[in-house]
């Protein structure tokens, strides 16, 4: 069961994650990150991480993914004309891309052999106590300096956004 | 990978390889695209596949810190998204194009 769900989520992501790269129109491309961050949090489910999956859900495919649909129809942004592949790209990228895959592919199998299979419900340490936990006491000045960061973002893109041309 | 028929449950492994595949479509999109949105998009995707990595790692050890680290790189690119999105309106006020290729200024 755990292995199908595994595959089932994990084909709607490659599926979502190649038709993000060939789709020309920015909002298809959205679409299929919405469907990629879906499965993950699914995936997130699988592996015990509770909070992660809900954050993952209501954190990109909520606020980030409506931020991006609304600057895509706030700018009217159309289909791209140019063809995807530069002729570079068609002969050299591809190969290595696929080079590079394989690589990590064998190199993880390698590393990992023989690690006990991914059981739902085996680890119970992602629920929302337990993060809140070390979140709080072992990870206290990350946290806080993340607020900060958080603050920046805000002003530097008021600031950014509110500039008039010249 | 073993073929034949499909085991009750699979490794973490597949889990990993699953990640380096989301990421490579993400360096994939963030290479060949035009679009700056899309180039954007590409980066999201690639910071997801890294938290699916995370997350692995975490149950492969059996502590939450995986959790709160890709908790951590959710929140950098909620901040990245929002000053990234208002440069491009930026952008596009400026130059009435998303065009990657056309905002060529630092190059010449």
């Amino acid at each position: 069961m755990d292995a199908l769900l595994f595959m089932i989520f994990a084909a709607i992501a490659v599926i979502c994650g190649i038709n993000l790269v060939v789709q020309t129109h920015p909002i298809s491309s959205a679409l299929s990150l919405v469907g990629v961050m879906g499965a993950l949090a699914a995936l997130y489910l699988l592996l015990g991480g509770e909070f992660i999956a809900a954050a993952q859900l209501v954190v990109y495919a909520g606020a980030i993914m409506v931020l991006f649909v609304f600057v895509i129809m706030l700018l009217n942004a159309g289909a791209e004309k140019k063809p995807l592949l530069r002729s570079w790209g068609k002969y050299l990228g591809a190969p290595l891309l696929l080079v590079f895959l394989g690589m990590m592919a064998y190199l993880i199998q390698q590393i990992l052999p023989a690690s006990a299979p991914v059981v739902f419900g085996a680890f119970q340490g992602g629920t929302a106590a337990e993060i809140g936990k070390s979140l709080f006491t072992v990870y206290l000045l990350p946290f806080e300096v993340t607020s900060v960061l958080i603050l920046v973002a805000i002003l530097g893109a008021i600031v950014l956004a509110r500039k008039e041309v010249d | 990978m073993p073929l034949g028929p499909l085991p009750a449950a699979v490794p973490p492994s597949w889990y990993l390889t699953l990640s380096a595949i989301l990421f490579a479509l993400g360096v994939l999109g963030f290479l060949l695209r035009r679009n700056i949105i899309t180039v954007f998009m590409s980066i999201e995707l690639m910071l997801n596949a890294v938290n699916l990595s995370f997350v692995t790692f975490s149950y492969m050890l059996k502590r939450a810190d995986g959790h709160i680290f890709s908790f951590f790189v959710m929140v950098v690119a909620a901040a990245e998204a929002a000053v990234g999105l208002a440069i491009i309106l930026t952008v596009f006020k400026n130059r009435q194009t998303l065009e990657i290729d056309e905002v060529s200024t630092l190059k010449n």
